[in-house]
This record gives C-alpha cells, sequence and structure tokens, in this order.
C-alpha cells in the first residue's frame, strides 16, 4: 500500500510508530502532487520547500515526544482563503495574486499545533463565490473522477486533492454548502460544522455569518480527527462558541439503533436527478437495516431558501470584499487618474465577473430604498428556516438528504446560466442559513461513474450523531479510488 | 435690517474615548508614536481578520450616556457604514445606526443666567479612521492607522441650541461631563474632542426650520463660536439677497475665519448601513447598568453647591475650582489634610492658575499632590515660613511635588522667630540708615518700608515681615 493511499489516520499511526518518517510521507505527498496536478490542478500554490523544511521540524517534534497527536507528520493541504503566514494567500482572485499574509488562519494554527505539515493551497472558486471552482484566476480544477468535469465548488481544489491522493487530508470552507458539494462530487467526506465551532479568524471572508471552515477526507474517521484538531474556542473570534465537548472521535461507534432519520420530502421534487434520488433513499434504507428509523416529513420553506441566502450572502461579501482596493496590499491597476479611479480600475481589472455580479447584488440589496424589502425580508426568512429546522429535529436526530441535485456537471457548463447554478445550492444553503452541521459521504457512483454523496444534517453542536450515523453507513462499503488515482497519473 | 432671524444649532459631537487599547483590537491608543507601529491586522483591515469588542469602551459610553440622562439601550449592535475611503482599511466604519448605546438624553446649560436644557437625540459608539499625510514633492498620499481603531462616542443633540454662547454652554458642559468621568481628556486641539455645527437660521416667530449647513473642522471653542457667527451671517444675507441655503457640508478656515463647501447633499453618499456579522449584540443588562450608576461621581453642579455649604468658599471660588475635575479633586483632598479650605483655595486660584497659564498647560495636567499643599498651607499659618518664602516653596511643589516640609528644612527657610537675633539686625540696620530713620521720624512713611526691605534682605527673607514692621516701630518710636 501507497503512503498517500493510506487515510490519513493510518499514516499518523506509522509516522508515530516510526515506520514512516515524517520527510517519507511529505516527499511522497509531493511526488503525488507532481504527477496529479498536470490532470487535476487542485493546487494554486505548492509550498514544497516549506514542506520539506516543516518535515524535519515536525519529525523533532515527535522525536522529543513534543507532538503525539493522530495526525502529527500527516502531510494537508488548506484552502486558498486561508491565511498562511509567508505563503501566498490568493482566494483564488487576480486581486490577491501577489499576497502574503503576516499571520496565519487559527484553523491552520490548530492543524499547525497537532503537527500538521501544510504542502500548499487549494484552488477554489474566487472569493469561494460559485460551485465549479471555474471561477478561480488561476485555472480550473478537474474532478478526479473524470477530467472533463468539474469537481465542484467552491473547495473544489481541496476535494480533488485530497480524492487525487495528493494530501491525507483538506480544509475547505463551507458558505453556502462549498464543502459538501465538492466532497460529493468528488466521493469523499466533508463537514460542515455548526457555526462557531470552528473559529473564522483568518479565513477571508465572503458571507461572514455563514462561512464556516471544516474537514475534507477520504473517510469518516480522518474527517472526525481533523474536526479535533480545529474545533475550539477562539477569543479572537467574537462568533465563535464554546461547546460542552470536542470529542469527535470517540462518536465513531459502528451503530444506529434507536436513531431516528428524517428525510424531507419537499427535497424529492422536479429538479432531482433520478439516479440521485435512487442513491440517497438506497443510502437510508441501508441505515434502517442497521437499527436506525427512518420516515418523509415536510420541512417547508425549501422555495426561500436560495433567495433569502444570496440576498444575505452577497450583501455581507459586498462589505467584506470592499477592502480589496489597491490601497494596503494586493493587486493595482497599472494606469489610474486620482484616488477614485485606481479604486475602479484596480477593482474592476482585479475581481472576476461571478465577484462583481455578487457585489453589485450586495449592494444592490443594501441601497436606501432596498433595505427593508430585501435584506431585512431576507434576515426573517432566514429565522423562519431556522425555526422549521428546529421543529424538524423535535421528531428526528437527523435529516438524511441529496447534496447536490446531481452529480458532476461537465466543465464550461455552469457558468453561463448562473441563475440555475444558484439554484444547485438548494439542498446545503438553508443548513448555513440555520447554523447547523451538515456532513457529506460518498454512497455510490452513477452510470458515467461519477460519485453522489449523501448529505447528513443534524441539529446545532450535535456533530456526533452525524459522525455515527456515517460511519455506520461507511462500514458497509468499500472506498473506491477515482480513475485517474489507480492509474497514477496515467489515465 | 427689517426682519429678525433666529440661529437654529444642532451638534455632533465625537468625543475620544480613554481607554488603553482599541475598541477591536489591543493595540495601544496612544497619541503619536511613529506612523503604523501601533497596528495590526485587525485595524489595517487585513483580510480574515476580526474585530473583538474592548468592554471598557461599553462601560465608558453607558457612563456617559447615563450622566446626560440617557436610555440605555439593553441589546445595542454594532452596524457597518460602507464607504471608500484609504484612511479606512475596511472601507467600512463600524459604528451603530439602528439601535445605538443610548438615546433620548438631555443636559443642563446656563448662559447670562438663563437655564435651559439641550436634548440629546442618541449617542453611539464606533471606531475612529487613520489620517492620511500627503506628500506634497511626490504627488502621493501615505496612510497612518495608528488613530485606526480608536474608540470614539458620538453624541448627537436636538437642533436646541440658539446662540454660539449656547453651543460653548453646552460643549463645556460635555467637556465637563466626560473629564469627570475620566472617559476622555477632551482635547480640542489633539482632536479627543470634535465637534461638528449643524446650523440653519429662520425669521424670529416662525415654526419651520430653514435649510441647514453642516460645519467641519473646528479645532477650539473660540472656532466654534467664530464660525456659528460667521455661518450664520452668510446664511442671513443669503436670504436676504433672496437667495436659498444649500444643503451643505462647509468646512470652516479658522485663519480666513470664512467656510468653503465640501459637498452637497446631492453627492450624499448612501451609507448601505447594516448588522456587523463579525460582532454580537452587546447585551446591558439592569445589573451592569446599576453598577455604572452607582460609580458615577459627582458631578460639577453638585460639588458647586457642596463646596459653598460644606467647605464654605465662595461660589466664585467654586465655580473656578470645578472647572476640572483634577482641581477640585486636589481641593477636597487638601482641604481634608489641612482643614482650611479657603486658604486651598487661594493657592489654586491665584498661585496655581498663574503657574498654568505660565508654562502653557491645562488643569488636568496638575500633578502635585495634595498632601504637599495642605502642608505648605500649614507651615504658612503657622508662621513657620513668610509668604514670600511660601510661594517660592509652592513653585516647587507645582513642579516637582517637594515635600515643603523637608524643602523649607534642607534649604533652611524658616522665619527667624529668635528676637534676639531680629533684635540684633534691626539695630544694625537702624544705625546703617540714619536718613531713613529722620526720614521716618519727619513722618514718612516710605522710610519705613525701606528699612524693612533692608532688614528682610539682611535675614535672607526668612523674617516674618509683620513682626519685622512691629519690631521697627518699636524702636524708633522711642
Amino acid at each position: 500500500m501507497s503512503i498517500m493511499s493510506m487515510t490519513a489516520v493510518e499514516l499518523g499511526s506509522k509516522i508515530r510508530k516510526r515506520e514512516i518518517s515524517v520527510e517519507e510521507a511529505v516527499k511522497a505527498s509531493l511526488a503525488q502532487v507532481k504527477k496529479m496536478e498536470v490532470k487535476v490542478h487542485s493546487f494554486v500554490t505548492v509550498d514544497e520547500e516549506g514542506a520539506l523544511k516543516r518535515a524535519q521540524k515536525v519529525q523533532k517534534l515527535i522525536d522529543e515526544g513534543l507532538i503525539s497527536g493522530p495526525l502529527a507528520g500527516v502531510p494537508a493541504a488548506v484552502k486558498d482563503n486561508l491565511c498562511t503566514a509567508g505563503l501566498r494567500t490568493t482566494c483564488s482572485s487576480k486581486i490577491l495574486e501577489n499576497f502574503v499574509p503576516s499571520y496565519t488562519a487559527e484553523a491552520v494554527q490548530c492543524l499547525e499545533r497537532s503537527g500538521a505539515v501544510i504542502i500548499g493551497k487549494t484552488n477554489m472558486d474566487e472569493f469561494a463565490m460559485g460551485s465549479t471552482t471555474e471561477t478561480s484566476y488561476y485555472g480550473v480544477t478537474k474532478n478526479p473522477w473524470n477530467l472533463e468535469h468539474v469537481p465542484g465548488g467552491s473547495s473544489g481544489g481541496s476535494c480533488a486533492a485530497a480524492a487525487a491522493e495528493e494530501c491525507s487530508y483538506a480544509l475547505g470552507s463551507d458558505t453556502g454548502g462549498s464543502i459538501r458539494q465538492p466532497s460529493s462530487f468528488c466521493g469523499v467526506v466533508g463537514i460542515k460544522p455548526t457555526y462557531g465551532t470552528v473559529s473564522r479568524y483568518g479565513l477571508i471572508a465572503y458571507a461572514s455569518s455563514l462561512d464556516q471552515i471544516g474537514p475534507i477526507a477520504r473517510n469518516v474517521t480522518d474527517c472526525a480527527a481533523v474536526l479535533e484538531m480545529i474545533a475550539a474556542h477562539d477569543v479572537k473570534d467574537s462568533t465563535s462558541v464554546p461547546r460542552k465537548s470536542y470529542d469527535f472521535m470517540g462518536a465513531l461507534v459502528d451503530d444506529v439503533r434507536g436513531l431516528r432519520i428524517g428525510i424531507p420530502q419537499d427535497y424529492f421534487t422536479e429538479g432531482l436527478d433520478e439516479e440521485v434520488k435512487e442513491h440517497i433513499l438506497s443510502a437510508a434504507k441501508v441505515l434502517e437495516e442497521r437499527g436506525a428509523s427512518v420516515e418523509m416529513f415536510d420541512l417547508s420553506l425549501v422555495q426561500y431558501a436560495v433567495p433569502a441566502y444570496y440576498v444575505i450572502a452577497c450583501a455581507e461579501a459586498g462589505s467584506n470584499l470592499s477592502r480589496f482596493d489597491g490601497v494596503k496590499y494586493g493587486y493595482r491597476a497599472g494606469h489610474y487618474e486620482g484616488l477614485h479611479d485606481m479604486y475602479k480600475r484596480s477593482r474592476s481589472e482585479g475581481f472576476g465577473a461571478e465577484v462583481k455580479r455578487r457585489i453589485m447584488l450586495g449592494s444592490f440589496v443594501l441601497s436606501s430604498g432596498y433595505y427593508d424589502a430585501y435584506y431585512l425580508k431576507a434576515l426573517k426568512t432566514k429565522a423562519l428556516i431556522k425555526q422549521a429546522f428546529d421543529k424538524a429535529f423535535e421528531k428526528y436526530d437527523i435529516i438524511a438528504a441529496p447534496v447536490s441535485p446531481s452529480a458532476a456537471p461537465k466543465l464550461g457548463k455552469s457558468l453561463s446560466d448562473p441563475l440555475k447554478m444558484y439554484l444547485s445550492d438548494i439542498y446545503t444553503i438553508s443548513v448555513n442559513l440555520a447554523g447547523l452541521p451538515g456532513i457529506s459521504i460518498p454512497v455510490g457512483t452513477n452510470k458515467e461513474g461519477l460519485p453522489v454523496g449523501m448529505q447528513l444534517i443534524g441539529n446545532c453542536y450535535e456533530e456526533r450523531k452525524l459522525l455515527r450515523a456515517a460511519y455506520t453507513f461507511e462500514q458497509t462499503r468499500v472506498y473506491e479510488r477515482p480513475g485517474v488515482v489507480k492509474m497514477g497519473g496515467e489515465a | 435690517m427689517a426682519k429678525q432671524y433666529e440661529t437654529v444649532i444642532g451638534l455632533e459631537v465625537h468625543v475620544e474615548l480613554a481607554t488603553k487599547t482599541k475598541i477591536f483590537c489591543s493595540c495601544s491608543t496612544q497619541f503619536g508614536g511613529a506612523p503604523n507601529t501601533h497596528t495590526c491586522p485587525v485595524c489595517t483591515g487585513m483580510p480574515g481578520s476580526l474585530p473583538v469588542l474592548n468592554r471598557q469602551v461599553v462601560e465608558y459610553a453607558a457612563a456617559i450616556g447615563l450622566a446626560v440622562n440617557c436610555e440605555i439601550t439593553r441589546e445595542c449592535k454594532f452596524d457597518r457604514k460602507n464607504y471608500f475611503y484609504p484612511d479606512n482599511p475596511q472601507n467600512y466604519q463600524i459604528s451603530q445606526l439602528y439601535l445605538p448605546i443610548a438615546k433620548n438624553g438631555y443636559v443642563e446649560i446656563e448662559t447670562g443666567g438663563t437655564r435651559k436644557r439641550v436634548r440629546i437625540h442618541e449617542m453611539h459608539m464606533e471606531e475612529d479612521a487613520g489620517k492620511l499625510i500627503h506628500d506634497e514633492w511626490d504627488d502621493t498620499s501615505l496612510v497612518d492607522y495608528n488613530r485606526s481603531g480608536v474608540p470614539l462616542v458620538e453624541i448627537v443633540s436636538e437642533p436646541d441650541m440658539r446662540s454660539a454662547d449656547e453651543v460653548i454652554a453646552y460643549l463645556e458642559k460635555l467637556r465637563l461631563i466626560i473629564q469627570y468621568l475620566g472617559a476622555s481628556d477632551c482635547k480640542l486641539q489633539e482632536g479627543s474632542m470634535r465637534a461638528d455645527v449643524n446650523l440653519s437660521v429662520r425669521e424670529a416667530g416662525k415654526e419651520e426650520f430653514g435649510t441647514r449647513t453642516e460645519m467641519k473642522n473646528l479645532n477650539s471653542f473660540k472656532a466654534i463660536a467664530r464660525a456659528v457667527e460667521g455661518e450664520r451671517e452668510r446664511q442671513i444675507e443669503l436670504l436676504e439677497a433672496g437667495k436659498k441655503v444649500i444643503q451643505e457640508t462647509r468646512r470652516w478656515d479658522d485663519n480666513k475665519e470664512a467656510s468653503y463647501p465640501m459637498r452637497s447633499k446631492e453627492d450624499a453618499k448612501d451609507y448601505r448601513y447594516f448588522p456587523d456579522p463579525d460582532l454580537a449584540p452587546v447585551i446591558i443588562d439592569e445589573e451592569w447598568i446599576e453598577r455604572i450608576r452607582a460609580e458615577q461621581p459627582e458631578f460639577r453642579t453638585e460639588k458647586l453647591e457642596r463646596y459653598e455649604r460644606e467647605y464654605n468658599i465662595p461660589r466664585y471660588d467654586a465655580e473656578i475650582i470645578t472647572e476640572s475635575k483634577k482641581m477640585a479633586d486636589i481641593f477636597e483632598a487638601a482641604s481634608t489634610a489641612c482643614g482650611k479650605p479657603k486658604k486651598v483655595s487661594n493657592w489654586l486660584m491665584v498661585e496655581t492658575m498663574r503657574l498654568l497659564k505660565e508654562h502653557g498647560m491645562e488643569p488636568e495636567e496638575l500633578a502635585f499632590s495634595p498632601e504637599n499643599l495642605a502642608k505648605l498651607v500649614e507651615l504658612t499659618e503657622d508662621g513657620t515660613i513668610n509668604s514670600s518664602v511660601a510661594k517660592e516653596v509652592f513653585e516647587k511643589i507645582f513642579s516637582e511635588d517637594v515635600d515643603p516640609e523637608k524643602y523649607v528644612e534642607e534649604k533652611g527657610l524658616k522665619t527667624v522667630s529668635d528676637e534676639g537675633a531680629l533684635k540684633e539686625v534691626l539695630q544694625k540696620v537702624i544705625a546703617e540708615n540714619p536718613q531713613a530713620v529722620v526720614d521716618y521720624r519727619k513722618g514718612k512713611a516710605k522710610a519705613l518700608g525701606s528699612l524693612v526691605g533692608q532688614t528682610m534682605k539682611m535675614m535672607k527673607g526668612k523674617a516674618d515681615p509683620a513682626l519685622v514692621n512691629q519690631k521697627l516701630k518699636e524702636l524708633l518710636d522711642h
């Protein structure tokens, strides 16, 4: 078994037992990156030199007994919207092409304290706005399962890198489905934790009230291990919430007896791909066979989630992205006359079309005269959606649902119709609006050989229930590797 | 001029709070410092940085709110005010619009013996911006973010003032309240207190307000008074000429005593305010409010009454002393220590004020301890030192806070009370100045003064002049 085909926990265990050195692990990862990048292009920046240096340091810390976590020495990748001191952080935008942060995001620091070796920064939709990773200024990432398809987005680079075994695990961020949807498209596991669980300090904000960092890996156990490393109360983030327990590994039990699972039948209407539908229902059946109770119910308000989300997310984004102005850091237009022209040209040239669309939308909904009609109304809708979930969780421990209406679309098919693309977020978005935890786990492949994922949604702070159900389901199937990986990059 | 006009004025006052650290990060708020040295990722708007509210800011703001009789908002929120300008690193200012910390208050002012209330519409917390420095040689601008994130409160009055005198009285009142709370030093010159004046005029007797302008860049009380007068005249002239006042923001140039338009209502910005999603609502519960209320100091109005009653000093003295919290504190402590409030008051009113003026200092900068002033009063009263020596010693107390007992001892400044020694000197002086003695005996009172002076000189100032006078008379009158 090659180093990179091991799970993160397996590799961590071998490193701890000195069967594999950190340097060997990191070199294996970098070698796989070299092989895969020409095909998949998961990374914006690969930090070969930094990773090798860091490997020496981590090995020393392990040898001295100063680090002993389950993933110490294991190579990881982080999405390029997480600040890394001394390492370029672009958000896949031209406007940050030369931006080198002076500090490291809290979540990445958590990884580093546990001995992670960051090998590079993964590609994403520009400023996490998109569902395909095609809006990146640094080229599109391809789906390792079929290079003609998108990996999903916005954490497409992180999910593709994990699937292509370029890293053992990765961090992504999820504002409206950006971890769960590409995880589903790439056949990996991704968790969007309860809002406030992982510090957002150092995450370059898209929509502050919805953004949440989470783990992406090839199985549930690895995700739980990573979540344990990054979940912590952080005083630097006012929205960070102290939790009673940060034990997630303990929830990995192969048993769902007594678990009540609800399936929102309003998710199974027009627009949902038949094959996806079948996969979700049969996966639910598997859980039922293992002892869970499963029933259909009406969640309601489903059709209001997408419009409410785009109003709130864009309003926040328009304001969050105003700091990128060519004054302090990042791209500044080459020619301009005076301050306002510099702003205009730097931003016009520095941002891509989708980002500009969302900034304009956000500016519009906050404009005087429209605030009540759009922004306030969206906030009220958000509150109602949360209430609908509260009601559902009185009856169910977990909600099982599709992640996306279809498997990964072909490259170049999505961006021309943004409205349709926005609508494809329908199953993931309300989880962010309500601040809930969600997990995406692979449940099979469609006729084209593309992975299909199932989403499990829990009440706030109930990641443990999700992990238990996901882990139990995972025990019933064998992990599949994408073709390009099996072929060693030759496919 | 046939018509009579009434001036209508409302004020927006910004006050920098005296917290040690900034409103949303732990950088120092100290004034000055090399550019961009009191900065971090938060106050320079670096991507990914997040604000965390400094609790002391809420504490000060609530204390000011209570002191100006406002209702305190139990769950207030921060909003983002969006606009592009390089001194504002995020291109939005974190402020409060929808739920400010305090509203519906008032302060009492007194002008020319008349009392009135100036109502306060609302008060909110916000962050200050950085400073732009324009390089005239290189045609570029530089930005210093040291001030970025310094906490401010903005106090917005109702249009209740009618003259420059009322404006100054209102500002003085606010300044004193805030200084008494220790919430700010309120220095207009250094910008820790800034006032924008909204002014309109209307024909006397009319209900309806005229069109108002907003005046900025007012750096002293005098400039504010001049700007109020100047703007009143400008608007009346326009109206008299049959023209209209344009609603606009104007900039006052105090050197030229004239104002210039900055921007008109037409280019008024849409700030697209919305609640800042990075900050949680601030919950101010009853317990917190009660604690802040209990900690409110005694303000000037109460002090004035108490000083007259308790210390039995004239109203005039009390008014001057209570104009500064620092001075009032010194007065009270020194009076308690020596039990002679009027004497303490004299030292503060005369010598202290003189020295402050001489050194160009504010009363708030007084640094000597009240105990030393009290000791000085005692030394003077019991005749240990005479009044001219006392003045000399006080200068030392003022500048170096010396212990007057030790100082007098060390420098040998005690009044010579040994009558034998004095008599010797007197006889010597009489012997050496026969002409003066003759003159005195002929009835020239002035001659005695010259003899007293000679004696004091010979005794190096350490004699009690009254005693010298008396003894000289005794000797000469025989």
